[in-house]
């Protein structure tokens, strides 16, 4: 018995087959609805866990390793204070290198906002010193409190850290949405298990039957699991559908803040939750099968 | 066909039969007496692989019966047919559907033709479409035959069939399980009827078996 030929609808064999198990009101109704709000659930899941993936790239990707110093100085100290500062951040662990940024450059920085024709030397621009941070990173507070000292205009702008905790914590939702996908799964699993032996055990007349005329384990089995089967992935198909709506109808970009940007599917992740229903009869197929072959055991 | 050799069986307690030695051949046709509790439909049962000894060896069409798998069983009975007392079908399926459902469970089609000869043999052509719920104990027991032979079995086994049937349905059914051995089906009939046997003798080479003290034994002529 295999999952595909149990799935092949047409069979006149398995249509016969499916009668000798009388319609079974609430087990069979418990499993669509179990499968059905397991996917439902599961969609939600696979759309949290995609979008802060995405999240945790687009921020750990942002933290490149750099920091900048901004220099205000009069015109005639900035010189010796670039110095200055080039000089403590030479001797701060936990910076690989520093450098000052040419006017050149500056003034590349600054075209999108002022136009080309800027002319840098006649603005009391202040000059930027581009730092980049070692494996371990510097301390942020002593820097800052040297760089007072050595520096007065110095200021240290390290805006991309504190989006470091943010990244971690995305990366950690990512794995609490696969883990709920998991849980979701064995849920499921756990719950066609309960309801296919319910079933067997609620049926064990129709066993004795069925054994007396000839049947083999094999027969009899299939007839439960191809039944519990079928309404397992039907339930988790509305489910999916379903789910699959409220997360195309969550705000859009613009209206939601920040945190729910994105969290949906994009592209061809909407073909990630399509594999649920087939996921979930795979889940269903093992479980009754396993659990019809345990129950047709203990039944002598 | 069917073969007992020193067997004993006993359902926990004291042994119910013990020391049995005995040989249904093929094309035979015995009935198995004895008082209400002497273990006939045991004897049936064991016949039928549903129970296994306690001791000694029983062989059905050759093979040891300890040594058959379960699949092995349910082909086995698809060789013996089986009238249980209590005759229990699927209450959900129509009658026509219960009595071809050996075929159905063998993976085979059944001929509506022959299915509805069989159901008009042994007296139920009306009720085809009933459920198995509304029939009288006597229809059941006739349905349960038409059942155990619709897959031509080599053996047919019956307890207590006419036990809610007339004498004149009575008969009937014994006319069809000779006719059945005249065919060349092996017959085992466990009945406490007496007129029933004497009134077989008369028609088919009848041998009788009876229960007494655990012990199975061929009854003389004095029935
Ligand atoms: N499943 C069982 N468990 C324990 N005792 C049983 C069981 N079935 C039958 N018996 C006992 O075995 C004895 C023989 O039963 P049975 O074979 O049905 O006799 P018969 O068919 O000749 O009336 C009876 O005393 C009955 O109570
Ligand atoms: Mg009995």
């Amino acid at each position: 018995m295999t999952l595909l030929s149990l799935l092949t609808p047409d069979r006149k064999a398995d249509r016969q087959a499916d009668r000798v198990v009388p319609p079974s009101g609430h087990t069979a109704w418990l499993t669509s609805f179990t499968a059905g709000a397991m996917a439902f659930l599961a969609v939600f899941a696979l759309a949290l866990s995609l979008a802060a993936g995405r999240l945790a790239d687009r921020w750990s990707d942002a933290l490149e390793r750099t920091a900048t110093v901004r220099l205000s100085a009069p015109e005639d100290q900035m010189d010796l204070q670039t110095k200055a500062v080039l000089a403590v951040l030479s001797t701060t662990p936990g910076i690989a290198s520093s450098r000052a940024m040419t006017d050149a450059e500056q003034r590349d920085l600054l075209k999108p906002w002022f136009g080309p024709d800027l002319p840098v030397d006649a603005l009391p621009l202040p000059r930027l010193i581009e730092v980049t941070e070692s494996g371990a990173g510097y301390d942020g507070e002593g820097l800052r409190q040297r760089l007072a000292a050595e520096a007065p205009g110095a200021v240290l702008d390290d805006h991309t850290r504190w989006r470091r905790p943010l990244a971690v914590a995305a990366g950690r939702l990512r794995l609490l949405g696969l883990l709920s996908i998991a849980l979701i799964g064995t849920a499921t699993a756990a719950m066609i298990t309960l309801a296919a032996s319910a079933a067997l055990a609620a049926n064990t007349q129709v066993v004795r039957v069925l054994r007396q005329v000839g049947a083999r384990d094999a027969y009899i089995a299939r007839a439960f699991v191809r039944r519990f089967t079928l309404r397992a992935i039907s339930g988790a198909a509305v489910g999916t559908v379903l789910g699959m709506i409220g997360v195309a109808l969550l705000p859009s970009t613009d209206t939601a803040g920040s945190f729910l940007t994105g969290l949906g599917f994009q592209g061809l992740g909407w073909l990630y939750p399509l594999t649920l229903p087939p996921l979930v009869a795979v889940v269903a197929f093992a479980a009754t099968r396993a659990a019809a072959f345990r129950k047709l055991r203990e039944l002598t | 066909m069917i073969a007992f050799d020193n067997v004993a069986y006993s359902y926990g307690g004291g042994e119910l039969l013990s020391e049995i030695s005995l040989r249904l051949a093929p094309g035979s046709f015995h009935f198995l007496t004895g008082p209400s509790g002497a273990g006939k439909s045991t004897f049936l049962k064991l016949c039928y692989g549903e129970l296994l000894p306690s001791a000694g060896r029983i062989t059905l069409f050759d093979r040891e019966v300890r040594s058959l798998s379960r699949d092995d069983i349910a082909l086995t009975r698809r060789r013996i047919g089986m009238v249980q007392q209590d005759c229990q079908f699927l209450d959900h399926l129509p009658l026509a559907a219960n009595v071809a459902l050996p075929l159905t469970v063998a993976g085979k089609v059944s001929v509506p033709q022959d299915l509805s000869d069989l159901l008009g043999w042994v007296g139920l052509g009306q009720l085809a479409d009933a459920l198995p719920p509304s029939l009288s104990g006597g229809e059941r027991q006739r349905a349960a035959l038409a059942r155990a032979i619709i897959i031509g079995p080599d053996v047919v086994l019956a307890d207590e069939p006419t036990g809610n049937l007339d004498w004149e349905m009575s008969l009937r059914l014994l006319t069809l399980l000779v006719e059945l051995n005249r065919m060349g089906k092996t017959v085992l009939i466990a009945t406490h009827d007496l007129n029933l046997i004497r009134q077989a003798k008369a028609q088919v080479a009848a041998r009788v078996l009876r229960i007494s003290k655990r012990r199975v034994q061929l009854a003389g002529a004095d029935l």
